[in-house]
């Protein structure tokens, strides 16, 4: 066995970057073939609606297994668990992670369990003289690092949708269940409320046109403008995490790592660092202009139209001027 | 309740901080300061002393890096840490996660804390990891990115941001807990506790002192090695305006917009 790739599921279905993962995994598992014997597998931890028909789905995205265990869902330790002994007991070479957050932290704890070498924010993984070699954009995306691994097994933790997902035919899993006995610290940590919606619910992923607006618009009423823009444009607002978190604007309408992936013809930032979390969920847009006061931020490494300046006197302005334009 | 938290010394936010190609490590050379993500843990080690929801008899700073880092204990104490810890060790230098992770648990276990708070992200690694390769090796719950913390008896409830939606989780201490920048704003410290930060406790470790295995960190004892550094691929870079006379700007951003056919 070669490759063991933790797919997350939520409510019956699997996340999309575990998809990716998955993919990813088989991929690699077929180019080191020669050396690992070429299988790919997955592990799942959850309750009753890991279904033997949900679970075999995985093969779809190539995976010749799925070892499910039972366990608590939404928390890391009980998957690092599971992990250890699927890892051990069948020796996996490299444990792969997509995106989020609980791929860093389950990954983050099987490297400490199995003295494991782990990268994270993986772009790309290539084989390489047998081996695996994970590329790593540091320094705001600066450089790209090749690390490789010395000991045995290699963790990769994927940067949120670095993996396509790729269905390679119909066909399913074998799945294997396995009993783990959780680790007694594993057991201390206990969900009480999940996936909290906070603010309103509002749909931003259908929008050809987003407006969004980070911490630079200085207060939960620094939307209003944000929201005169879009209604101008005929878009609608999507937000940072730290105006989220703020409590300025609903999840809903978040952009990035633990918000919403898009890809509208054209993103408006204004107030807007550009950190990695939130470049991941929009750096496919087609067209994108920025608007920050810091001549430095980061998001006009990667905006098409970048605008040093106040957004307090640009965004009226730019409004009314959209409005006449558009009459 | 005894508090650790993890801080650490990064290059100055307006340093460029580049990678050294002879070494294959960051070039750490020039102004250095504390992490800023870590000012947010001991910032919330501080709201809970004064919560009152728990008696902390104690806050210790704990950092490994090298001589210099001194500095960082002396602004995490002077932002309230009573005493601190500094790690520091030739053999520990080119730690990767899975190194420096054992090495700081190991010191951590020899002060037992009751709650170890660290920051989101260290500014010049990245690695969001730290905290939970530390949990693992304490056999200690925990929990990352986290944006409120309420002290129960010896449980904590708190609540983050993950995939699907804002979670809140109980943990029974003594655990370990990294805390989101959205947390807290952290207080500036009074030029007294400044001047007062040096005559503080502040104890230095070598590797023997806390029972690390030499072989297993550095880097010798590290598990990932650094193959080669890239540039990323090239992008076109966009255009700039430099907002001067705003009516003439905006201008210029409906022409654009116009010519790519966002306006229709
Ligand atoms: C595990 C993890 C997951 C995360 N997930 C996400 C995620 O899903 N989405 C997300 O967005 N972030 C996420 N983050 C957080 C991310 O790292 C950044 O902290 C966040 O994106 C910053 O938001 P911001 O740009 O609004 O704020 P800041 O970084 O504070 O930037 C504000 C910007 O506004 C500019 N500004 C200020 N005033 C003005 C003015 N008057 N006119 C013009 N410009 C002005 C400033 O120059 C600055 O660049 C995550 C972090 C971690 C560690
Ligand atoms: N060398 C270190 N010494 C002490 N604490 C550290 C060290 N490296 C990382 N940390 C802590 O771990 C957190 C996350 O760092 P990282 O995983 O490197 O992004 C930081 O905010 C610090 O609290």
């Amino acid at each position: 066995m070669s490759i063991l790739t933790y797919a997350l599921h939520y409510e019956g279905e699997f996340n999309k970057n575990s998809l990716g993962a998955v993919s990813e995994g088989a991929k690699l598992a077929e180019e080191l073939a020669e050396e690992l014997g070429g299988e790919a597998a997955a592990v799942v931890v959850g309750g009753e609606d890991l279904t033997d028909e949900l679970c075999a789905t995985l093969g779809k995205y190539g995976a010749a297994k799925v070892y499910r265990a039972k366990g608590p869902e939404g928390l890391a330790q009980p998957v690092v668990d599971v992990m250890a002994k699927v890892v051990q007991d069948n020796g996996f070479k490299y444990a792969l992670f997509g995106g989020g957050l609980l791929g860093f932290e389950i990954g983050a704890g099987l490297t400490a369990r199995l003295g494991a070498g782990v990268t994270m924010e993986v772009t790309s993984v290539k084989a390489q003289d047998g081996k695996l070699v994970a590329e790593r954009p540091i320094l705001q995306d600066s450089a790209i690092v090749d690390v490789g691994y010395v000991g045995e097994p290699g963790i990769i933790i994927g940067r949120l949708n670095a993996f396509d997902i790729a269905e390679g035919g119909d066909g399913t899993a074998e799945v294997i269940d396995v009993d783990v006995a959780l680790e007694d610290h594993s057991t201390k940590a206990v969900m009480v409320q999940r996936g909290e919606q906070r603010g309103a619910d509002v749909n931003i992923e259908d929008a050809d046109i987003l407006v969004a607006g980070g911490r630079g618009l200085g207060k939960p009423e620094g939307f209003e403008l944000a929201e005169a823009l879009a209604e101008a444009l005929g878009g609608a607002v999507a937000a940072t995490r730290a105006v989220v978190d703020a409590g300025w604007y609903p999840y809903a309408a978040q952009i990035g790592q633990t918000g919403k992936t898009v890809a509208p013809k054209l993103y408006l930032a204004a107030g807007i660092s550009g950190a990695i979390q939130h470049k991941v969920g929009m750096q496919n847009s087609e067209n994108i202009v920025a608007i920050n006061k810091d001549p430095n931020a980061p998001i006009f490494e990667f905006s098409d139209l970048g605008i040093v300046g106040d957004l307090n006197k640009i965004l009226p302005k730019l409004t009314d001027a959209v409005k006449a334009k558009k009459g | 309740m005894k508090i650790c938290v993890l801080v650490k010394e990064v290059p100055d936010a307006a340093v460029e901080k580049r990678m050294d190609p002879n070494s294959k490590r960051l070039d750490r050379s020039g102004e250095k300061n504390l992490n800023p993500f870590d000012t947010h843990a001991i910032e919330a080690a501080m709201q809970i002393r004064e919560g009152g929801a728990a008696d902390v008899d104690e806050i210790v700073a704990v950092t490994m890096g090298p001589e210099s880092a001194f500095r960082a204990l002396h602004k995490a104490v002077s932002l309230g840490a009573d005493r601190s810890v500094h790690l520091t060790d030739e053999a520990l230098s080119g730690s990767d996660v899975c190194a420096t992770g054992y090495a700081l648990a190991k010191v951590l276990e020899s002060e037992s804390p009751d709650l170890v708070l660290l920051g989101q992200q260290s500014d010049d690694g990245e690695c969001y990891t730290i905290g939970a390769v530390v949990a693992d090796h304490l056999k200690m719950p925990s929990l990352t990115q986290v944006i409120k913390i309420d002290v129960e008896g010896n449980k904590l409830r708190c609540e983050r941001q993950a995939e699907y939606g804002y979670d809140t989780v109980e943990i029974e201490l003594p655990g370990v807990i990294s805390v989101g920048d959205a947390i807290n704003e952290p207080r500036y410290p009074s030029l007294k506790a400044i001047m007062g930060a040096k005559k503080k406790q502040l104890d230095t470790k070598a590797v023997g002192d806390v029972g690390i295995e030499a072989d297993r960190v550095g880097a010798q004892g590290s598990q990932t090695e650094v193959l080669g550094i890239n540039p990323p691929p090239q992008k076109q870079s966009g255009e700039i305006i430099e907002d001067e006379d705003t009516n003439e700007t905006v201008e210029k951003i409906v022409a654009w917009l116009d010519e790519r056919k966002l306006l229709a």
